[in-house]
């Protein structure tokens, strides 16, 4: 899963979607897991740094990033496979 | 060497909405609430449990002396009657009648409960459509004021009186036009087609009853002083009709209640905190009026209150606990509570302010809060801003002192405590939390149906 390419990202938290003109803005966590998305990294990547960085367990790590990742959906951030 | 993870929260994407005022949140809303009065929600849910519901006393003496202070700078005779049905427990009752509150019933239930608390007979203002033989006696020959709502009421009132050889103190309800919508007419006699007149009439004709009051109750969560000053001008102007027509003194106008409290009505655009009439608007429009209206110095008649949520509803919270978090279908949040409609059953009009009760980072989500019971109905808030609670996490929903001890459902749990925290800051319980045993006090198991085998 990707995040779709011309997505705008800021330092400060907020996303921009030209295609729509919609704003988003995240927690720091959850652009945290944008930008690893963004790179290219993968689920279990992702929740292995989040367990290693973060005070959570794997198994609250990915309820939390299904849960994140059903948002990008909902909001057609991620690229159609 | 074990490094420090840092803290966790969850990860949450929000689509900024420019221009577009959020109607539901305000930054107030999400702020931490951890305590009341001083005590700590935490500790609270620790020592008696979730869900909890928590009364200030502090908060309920400092209203009330705020309302009474706003009718008497501006009124000689001023008298509150504790509003029982708004919240009857009975500790509560009790700060009010310390306070110098009389009580005002609308059943016989509440009758009792005013006359076990200690309440004299003839302050037990007795309202109601529905009073029986049994108690319209025991309130004539306890000296109650009668306030009478219908004519049947009124026939059976005079026959039980000449039957007991008492001339009993009444007074009517009146209901009128005072420029709300919808009117409140279901209740009492009408002020303009001459309804309110008539009983009069009958009552002082019969001269088996003592006229002394005249009672209106134009609403309740009113949002209008001005529909106030109509209704103390039409009760005036029957009044004063009464002493020239009749030369009979009204020693009293009761206004009934219904000033809104600081809660958000459904739909209303802007925070009740911000829009809700202060106890001055309504005692200016109130006193104004009667003032006014003719009445010579000496006779001017006691201007008595039944304002139940405005006393009550800001000293009242329910705190609760998340049970779980849920994304719905189309994509929003929804968070599941431990307590729902059926013990806060004013969800059903307001927009509770709900704020967490421990520190958060200052990122929110829209939530739709549900209670915990299988059924559709049960939505705390529609859609409601919070911070990321989890599981376990602690919230508190403000303005629930009125109506929901009262009006609350015994629906698949059982109802929970009721908190009082004294003026010295101690927290006392005042209602116990229900058992199975308070429940089933009261079924019959009949024999044949004891046993069975499965
Ligand atoms: C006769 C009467 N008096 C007083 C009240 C208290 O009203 P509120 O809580 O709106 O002040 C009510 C409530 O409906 C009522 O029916």
């Amino acid at each position: 899963m990707k995040i779709r390419n011309n997505i705008a990202l800021s330092d400060s938290g907020f996303i921009f979607d030209p295609s729509t003109g919609d704003s988003f803005s995240l927690n720091p966590i959850g652009l945290e897991i944008l930008r690893m998305l963004k790179s290219g990294k993968d689920k279990s990547f992702i929740l292995t740094y989040m367990v290693d960085t973060y005070q959570t367990d794997m198994e609250t790590a990915e309820k939390d990033y299904d849960d994140f990742m059903g948002m990008l959906t909902q909001f057609h951030l991620l690229q159609e496979k | 060497m074990a490094t420090q993870r840092l803290q966790y929260e969850r990860p949450l994407i929000q689509r900024v909405n420019t221009g577009i005022l959020n109607k539901f949140g305000t930054r107030t809303e999400y702020a931490p609430f951890t305590h009341i009065d001083g005590v700590s929600v935490k500790s609270l849910i620790s020592e008696f449990g979730s869900p909890l519901f928590v009364l200030s006393e502090k908060n309920i003496r400092e209203k009330y002396q705020e309302a009474n202070r706003a009718f008497k700078t501006r009124y000689p005779k001023v008298q509150f009657a504790w509003s029982y049905k708004t919240n009857y427990i009975n500790a509560v009752c009790n700060i009010f009648h310390q306070e110098g509150s009389w009580a005002e019933v609308v059943s016989g239930f509440e009758y009792q409960k005013a006359l076990k608390n200690g309440v004299p007979g003839n302050k037990i203002i007795f309202n109601g459509p529905d009073k029986t033989d049994e108690e319209i006696t025991l309130a004539i020959q306890n000296k109650s004021p009668l306030h009478i709502d219908h004519l049947d009421e009124l026939y059976r009132v005079t026959e039980i009186a000449t039957e007991l050889n008492i001339r009993p103190e009444v007074a009517i309800r009146v209901n009128m036009d005072t420029g709300i919508y919808p009117m409140w007419d279901r209740f009492g006699f009408n002020y303009e087609n001459g309804q309110a007149w008539d009983a009069i009439n009958k009552i002082i004709l019969s001269d088996k009853l003592e006229l002394t009051g005249l009672h209106c109750h134009i609403g309740t969560f009113m949002l209008s002083p001005s529909a106030y000053a109509v209704a103390a001008s039409k009760m005036s102007d029957l009044a004063i009709g009464v002493l020239q027509k009749h030369n009979i003194k009204i020693k009293y106008i009761d206004m009934g209640g219904g000033f809104a409290s600081r809660n958000t009505l459904k739909g209303a655009y802007l925070q009740g905190v911000d829009t809700s009439p202060s106890f001055d608007q309504f005692a200016e429009a109130i006193c104004t009026a009667i003032l006014n209206a003719g009445f010579h110095k000496d006779d001017l008649p006691l201007l008595i209150l039944e304002t139940g949520r405005a006393l009550v509803d800001e000293a009242g919270y329910l705190l609760g606990s998340v049970i779980s978090n849920k994304r719905l279908s189309d994509g929003r949040r929804a968070t599941i509570m431990d307590f729902g409609v059926n013990v806060l059953f004013t969800a059903f009009w307001y927009d509770h302010k709900i704020t967490p009760a421990q520190e958060f980072s200052h990122y929110t989500e829209d939530t739709v809060m549900y209670g915990p019971l299988c059924m559709n109905i049960d939505v705390v808030r529609e859609t409601c801003t919070l911070p990321p609670l989890k599981k376990g996490d602690h919230v508190v929903v403000h303005t629930v002192g009125a109506y929901n001890m009262t009006q609350w459902m015994q629906f698949i749990s059982l109802r929970p405590p009721v908190i009082l925290i004294d003026r010295n800051g101690k927290p006392q319980i005042i209602r116990k939390r229900e058992t199975i045993q308070s429940i089933e006090m009261e079924e019959i198991l009949p024999a044949q149906l004891k046993d069975f085998k499965l």
